[in-house]
Order: structure tokens, then C-alpha cells, then sequence
């Protein structure tokens, strides 16, 4: 992954969680490389905790954790810095 | 094609009613008596275009073939009974699927190994019952080389029309029999073609049936991404594990070849005009008992032939009919009781049904035919 | 404003999810690796025929917005042969289990391995019959446990990298579902290999042989098979038994050239018949 100097990043990661697919099996928590992702202390319609970013601006949308995911529940996407805001395009379950 | 006046045996004429219907890949495994059909194709297919493979297995012959329709060609395979057994499971999933395929059985004795080069028709009940869970089959009785020519024809246009396996249930005896065979011009053949939809991927559902109870195909590699499973499924081909997708689905299964069963059912009669005594025989059989209904006009006696040549659907109908008029059946098969039982069943204890069977491995001799005539008019 | 979608999300038929794979299971995982092959190899979408058997991984093709077949328990291969060979410009994938694709298909993968038949195999290993409950297989290490062997399994299991490549497989790889880069990478090759290509992946059963046999969940396996696999590239097969005692030898074992099924049955029957020969490019 190609990144500037720490000060000056060209890009940021970003992840999108369905959050009602999820399966808490934990995958993504794990294999995040920055360890940022946690599990949520709410549950989902099906009795899980999904995951949440818990730190944002270390996250650098590898999308390890959206490969990872047996449930396709989430991905991470590298967005330019400076797009303010960015919509998951569908992917209701 | 190769039209003209042909001298071959049953096997060999089936296999070119293959190539004339426009069969271009079959798999297959060897067994007496039905090897000589997919030797017959692979000498020949590399000559008009097509494949032939010989699979590990009838189990891999039977799939590879539905795997093959499914890419666009036109399949088929041959065994004999125990292949016949093996072949059961993808025969139900073959019409689960709605895959136009034609499977050709040579009878021999049974059961299990058997008598490998001598004639059976002890498969025949097989043939409709033989794969689990309910399904209608057709199934087509040559009683020559001639027929196994043209009725392998039919069964692949049956195949089409319908979307389902079709057997040609062939015997030793008309396999490897040597008789004339007349091989028209292509153009004189009629080929129902594959009913491929003409809708855009968007708009096709793969199960969805026509106004007759059938789908429209699609197959691979032109866009349509369908959904192909022998689970219990919806129009979209998705599994559907429920009830009412049973019922609907299977229903229409059914339907399809039951509603139609007096379309597609076929026979040949001969002296019933005023027959006392209607004799019922099938493939090579029908010729002895030919014989023998004529040695028992000879002595005056009021007997036709009733010669099943679609065996299934059964010709339920014209059984029921002559069952009010007719005093009895004479069924002749080459095994311990099958079709009699279909007969017995339409007759509906209106008329006697008698069975004159025996375990195959030769044919019936016509006196003992004759003489159950002779039984069956007193 | 920017819209974005999951990867694999184009690559899934919408409707049908939610699937049926527990929480854990790693064949979800394997798919979202087979998506982003897809993409990697750029292949035609339309020319991909996916044909599954009967299992757990067997609801692969079931899921997959491509032409998918669901055949009959243990004969995808044979299935996907006759596919191959009636439209030789599919891209045919055969995506199924163990049980399925050893067990009771394992005549016809020998066979389609000995042919060179042009088809990528994916066989996701979870050591066990899944959908069924969790009965022996025969890749289950001696001494696990299962519902038809509870008093732990007593047969020597195959050693699938070894049983592929003998029996003529062209590309040969094992890698776990920890392994997820690997993997996608593999499926790419093979996708561009001609021939049988074959890939074992290893994966979790958490419900059913991970919890029968006491070792934890999805993630207690996963992180099992990053701590315990050993890549090395190019190892000899007879070498990569699997067992309850030693590391999980993974990576790419063969990578070999060999005609194909259609090009050996072409050159044979264009030698014989010379201008007899009608070619085959398809039904």
C-alpha cells in the first residue's frame, strides 16, 4: 500500500459494516493489521455483535477484514482524503 | 447422414438415429449388449463433428451428459441393467432439472449381472419407477433395426418438446439383429429444435413455465447466470425448501408428460377390428407374437396384436377400450410379470388379463403363444 | 459524493442471501477470495460456469450471480467434464467439499486428473460430511472424532496435494483460510492454467468438527492454521500428510504443462483422420 510520509496521507480508510449480516465470528477483529476493529456492545436483529472502527484515522482500507468475512458483512475501501462523505451503495441483507 | 439403404443391426441403427437427429456428444461405458452404439459414435462423431468420451463410470456418463445439454449439445447415452441402475440417480435429476437428454437401455437378463449377451425386458417396470420421488418418464419400444433408427429420432424430438430424459428401452435381440435399415435425406428428417428463450437475461427465469407447463433453456456461457439444482426449486431455479414449491414444482413435472400422455403414447395394432383375444407384446416379443396371431387366425381364431411402441405414457386409453369388447389379454413379455400389470390395471377386471412371461435369455417360440391364445379364447 | 460496494457483492445473487454457513465457517471466506480472482484474472463473467455438489460448500454455486450448477453428490466433475467439452469457452470451476469431491466423487477426480481435463477445482477441506452432521471423511485425521467414528476416526486419511498430483494434476495448492491473499493469488493461476488445477483449502467446521474434536471456534482455527502452517512452495506431495501432531504444510506444489483433454483428443483424432476430422469448437 502506498502511503506519504505519516503528516501528509493521501489516503484513509474507511470501512462499511452491514450490520445485519454479520455473524460475530470475529474474523475481522482479528486480521485488522492496525487492530482497530472491536466488537460492538450492541447486538444485531440475530442476537451478534458486529463489529465497529474504533479508531477511524488509523484505519487504511486494506479491506483485509472484508476478505476475511465468511458473512460479507463488511469491506474497507480507500478513499482520497478530502472526500467528505462516502454511502454504502446497497447490501441490505 | 448416411442416406441410403443400409444393412445394420439394431445397435448401429440406433446409434445413427443419433447422429441423424443431430446428437453431437455422448459419454458412455461399456456394456454387452449396448457397446456397439457408442462404438458405432465414436467412429463416427470426429467425422461430422461432436465428441464421444468414455467415462470411469455409468455414473459419470450419465452426468457428463447433462453437464454437456446444459453447455448446448445434444446428448445421449446407452448401457444396459445393471448401467441402467447406476444411471438412476441422474435420470431423476435429469428431469428435476427439465434436461433434454435420451438414454438408451438394451435389455438383457437380470437380474444383476445376468445374461450379458442374451435378450431381457425385465427393466421395463425400471424404466418408469426406477429413480426416487415422483417423475413421469417417457420411454420408446423398437421392435427392428429400423425402429431403433427412427424411434432414437423421436426420442431426442420427445426430449426437446418436452424437456426431459427420454429412454429407448432396445432389447438383445433387436440390438444385435441384422435387418435393412432405410436411411432418409437429412432434409426429410424432422428435428425439433431445442427450446431456447429468445428473452434477455434480465427478463428469463429459468423454471418459469410456458403456457404449457414448460420452460423456456437457457444455457451457459450466453449470459443468463442461471441457477441449475436438483434441490426442490422456485421459477428462479433457487432452492426452495418448503411445501408449496414441492407441490407446485413436482405437479408440474408430472403435468407436463401425464397432461400430454395421450400426445405422446404411441401403438400399432393389427387384427383387433373383431378380436376376442387382443394380445399385448413389445419390441422383439411383437414379432413372435406377430406370428403366433397369425398361426391362431389360421385355425379360425378371432385374435389381434396390440404392440405398445411409446411404452411410457402406457396406452392406458385403447386398453380401457378394448377391455369392454375383448375377452381377454395375452401379455407376452420377456420377463416373470411388468407391463401386464399396466394392463391389468386399465382393463379394470372388464376383461381377463393372462401373462405368458419367462425369465429372458431367449425369445418366447410362437406355439407357446399360440397355445395361451388357444387358452385364452376358450 | 462517492458510492461504494462491497467487492464481492456484484459477484452474489442478492436474493439469496443471508447463506446457510454457520458463524465461523471459513467457506464464506474462500468466496470473497474467488471474487477478487475473478476480477484479478479479468475473465468474462458470462464464460464462468461454476458447478458444485452436494455439501456445504456445495451451496457455493447456489450463491454465485454466474451460471451455476448444483449437481448430484460427487459428481460435479463429471458434470463439469461434459460441460467443459460441449462449450470448451467456458471457464468451468468446480467449487465443492471433501466428502463430496474425495469420498464418494473421488473415482471421477482421479479420472478428470488423469485426462487433464481443462477445469479449476476448488475443494474446501473441512475434514468432515458438514451438511450432514459431521461424519467421518476421508480426510479426517486419525484420531478426530466424528458422529460415525465417536470413538475417534481409525483410517489413514488422504493426503489430497499427493492423490492430485498423482493422479496427472497440472496445479497443485494448498492453503488455509487464514491464508486469504494465497488464495486468491492460487485461484488467479489457476483460472490462467490449462488443465486440471486443483486447490485444497482448509477451513473451520466450528459446529461440527472443530466443536465435536474440543478445538475452539471459527476464529481459535484460524488463528490455529496461522500458527501452524508451514508454506512451502514447491514441497514434495508425499510429503504434506495431514495430522493432529504436525504443522499444515501449505503452498504451491506443482505448477507443470500437459496437454489437455481437448488437445490430445484434437491431435490424436487430426493425426488418425487427417482431413476426416471434423474439428469440435462447441455445441
Amino acid at each position: 500500500m502506498a502511503e506519504a510520509a505519516p503528516k501528509a496521507r493521501k489516503f484513509r480508510g474507511r470501512v462499511f459494516i452491514d450490520w445485519n449480516r454479520c455473524k460475530g465470528c470475529g474474523f475481522c477483529i482479528e486480521f485488522c493489521p492496525p487492530k482497530i476493529l472491536v466488537f460492538s456492545e450492541e447486538f444485531n436483529s440475530h442476537g451478534y455483535h458486529p463489529p465497529y472502527l474504533a479508531k477511524e484515522e488509523a484505519c487504511t482500507g486494506c479491506d483485509l477484514c472484508g476478505l476475511y468475512c465468511p458473512d460479507f458483512a463488511i469491506f474497507g475501501v480507500r478513499v482520497p482524503v478530502g472526500v467528505e462523505s462516502a454511502e454504502i451503495a446497497s447490501t441490505k441483507a | 447422414m448416411l442416406t441410403g439403404a443400409h444393412f445394420l443391426d439394431g445397435d448401429c441403427a440406433c446409434s445413427e438415429g443419433a447422429l441423424a437427429a443431430g446428437a453431437n456428444f455422448a459419454a458412455g461405458y461399456p456394456i454387452t449388449p449396448s457397446t456397439e452404439v457408442v462404438e458405432h459414435f465414436a467412429a463416427r462423431i470426429p467425422t461430422v463433428g461432436g465428441v464421444f468420451l468414455q467415462m470411469e463410470d455409468e455414473l459419470a456418463s450419465s452426468i457428463a451428459i447433462v453437464g454437456a445439454a446444459w453447455g448446448g449439445a445434444k446428448v445421449f447415452t446407452v448401457t444396459s441393467g445393471p448401467g441402467f441402475s447406476l444411471m438412476m440417480e441422474h435420470l431423476g435429476y435429469a428431469a428435476m432439472t427439465e434436461t433434454p437428454l435420451v438414454l438408451v437401455d438394451v435389455q438383457r437378463g437380470g437380474p444383476s449381472t445376468g445374461l450379458p449377451t442374451l435378450p431381457g425386458q425385465a427393466d421395463m417396470m425400471q424404466a418408469r419407477w426406477g429413480s426416487h420421488g415422483d417423475y413421469e418418464i417417457i420411454a420408446l419400444c423398437p421392435n427392428s433395426p429400423q425402429e431403433c433408427f427412427n424411434l432414437t429420432i423421436d426420442a431426442f424430438n420427445l426430449a426437446e418438446e418436452y424437456r426431459t430424459p427420454v429412454l429407448v428401452m432396445m432389447d438383445e435381440c433387436v440390438g444385435h439383429m441384422t435387418e435393412k435399415v432405410m436411411i432418409p435425406l437429412a432434409e426429410e428428417i424432422k428435428i425439433y429444435p431445442r427450446r431456447y428463450t429468445s428473452l434477455p437475461p434480465s427478463e428469463y427465469l429459468p423454471y418459469r413455465p410456458g403456457p404449457d407447463g414448460i420452460p423456456e433453456m437457457a444455457k451457459a456461457g450466453d449470459g443468463y447466470r442461471a441457477e441449475v439444482t436438483g434441490l426442490t426449486h422456485d421459477e428462479h431455479g433457487y432452492p426452495a425448501m418448503n411445501w408449496q414449491a414441492q407441490h407446485k414444482l413436482v405437479s408440474r413435472l408430472v403435468g407436463k408428460i401425464r397432461g400430454n400422455a395421450d400426445r405422446i403414447t404411441r401403438w400399432e395394432e393389427k387384427g383387433l377390428e373383431d378380436a376376442e383375444v387382443a394380445v399385448v407384446a413389445y419390441g422383439i416379443t411383437s414379432r413372435v407374437a406377430e406370428r403366433a396371431m397369425q398361426m391362431a387366425r389360421a385355425e379360425g381364431l378371432a385374435v389381434g396384436l396390440l404392440r405398445p411402441v411409446v411404452v411410457w405414457p402406457f396406452p392406458e386409453k385403447r386398453i380401457r377400450e378394448l377391455a369392454a369388447r375383448v375377452h381377454a389379454f395375452v401379455v407376452v413379455e420377456m420377463n416373470y410379470g411388468q407391463m401386464v400389470y399396466e394392463v391389468e390395471r386399465c382393463a379394470g377386471g372388464r376383461a381377463r388379463t393372462l401373462l405368458l412371461g419367462h425369465g429372458g435369455g431367449t425369445v418366447h417360440e410362437p406355439e407357446e403363444i399360440l397355445k395361451a391364445i388357444r387358452e385364452a379364447a376358450a | 459524493m462517492s458510492t461504494f460496494i462491497n467487492p464481492v457483492e456484484p459477484f452474489l445473487r442478492a436474493d439469496r442471501m443471508p447463506h446457510i454457513w454457520c458463524p465461523g465457517c471459513g467457506i464464506g471466506t474462500t468466496v470473497n477470495c474467488f471474487a477478487r480472482a475473478l476480477v484479478e484474472s479479468k475473465l468474462p463473467l458470462e464464460k464462468v460456469a461454476v458447478v458444485s455438489g452436494i455439501g456445504c460448500t456445495g451451496r457455493v454455486a447456489g450463491y454465485l450471480h454466474l451460471d451455476s450448477f448444483h449437481t448430484t453428490h460427487g459428481r460435479a466433475i463429471p458434470f463439469a467434464t461434459g460441460l467443459k467439452l460441449a462449450n470448451p469457452n467456458l471457464h468451468v470451476v468446480v467449487y465443492s467439499g471433501d466428502g463430496d469431491l474425495i469420498a464418494i466423487g473421488g473415482n471421477h477426480f482421479i479420472h478428470a486428473a488423469r485426462r487433464n481435463v481443462d477445469i479449476t477445482v476448488i475443494c474446501v477441506n473441512n475434514f468432515t460430511y458438514g451438511m450432514t452432521g459431521g461424519q467421518v471423511a476421508p480426510t479426517t485425521p486419525v484420531g478426530a472424532t466424528a458422529t460415525t467414528s465417536p470413538y475417534g476416526c481409525f483410517e489413514r486419511p488422504f493426503n489430497l496435494p499427493f492423490l492430485a498430483e498423482s493422479s496427472g494434476a497440472v496445479y497443485v495448492a494448498r492453503w488455509t483460510a487464514f491464508h486469504v491473499r494465497y488464495i486468491a493469488h492460487a485461484m488467479v493461476e489457476a483460472f490462467q492454467k490449462k488443465g486440471f488445477s486443483f486447490i485444497e483449502i482448509l477451513s473451520p467446521c466450528p459446529t461440527l468438527y472443530q466443536r465435536r474434536n474440543k478445538m475452539g471456534d471459527g476464529l481459535d482455527t484460524m488463528r490455529f492454521y496461522k500458527q501452524h502452517s508451514v508454506i512451502k512452495n514447491g514441497a514434495s506431495t508425499h510429503e504434506v500428510d495431514i495430522n493432529l501432531q504436525s504443522d499444515i504444510i501449505v503452498g504451491k506444489f506443482v505448477d507443470i504443462e500437459r496437454p489437455t483433454l481437448q488437445q490430445a483428443m484434437e491431435q490424436q483424432l487430426r493425426q488418425t483422420l487427417k482431413d476426416r476430422y471434423v474439428g469440435w469448437g462447441g455445441a
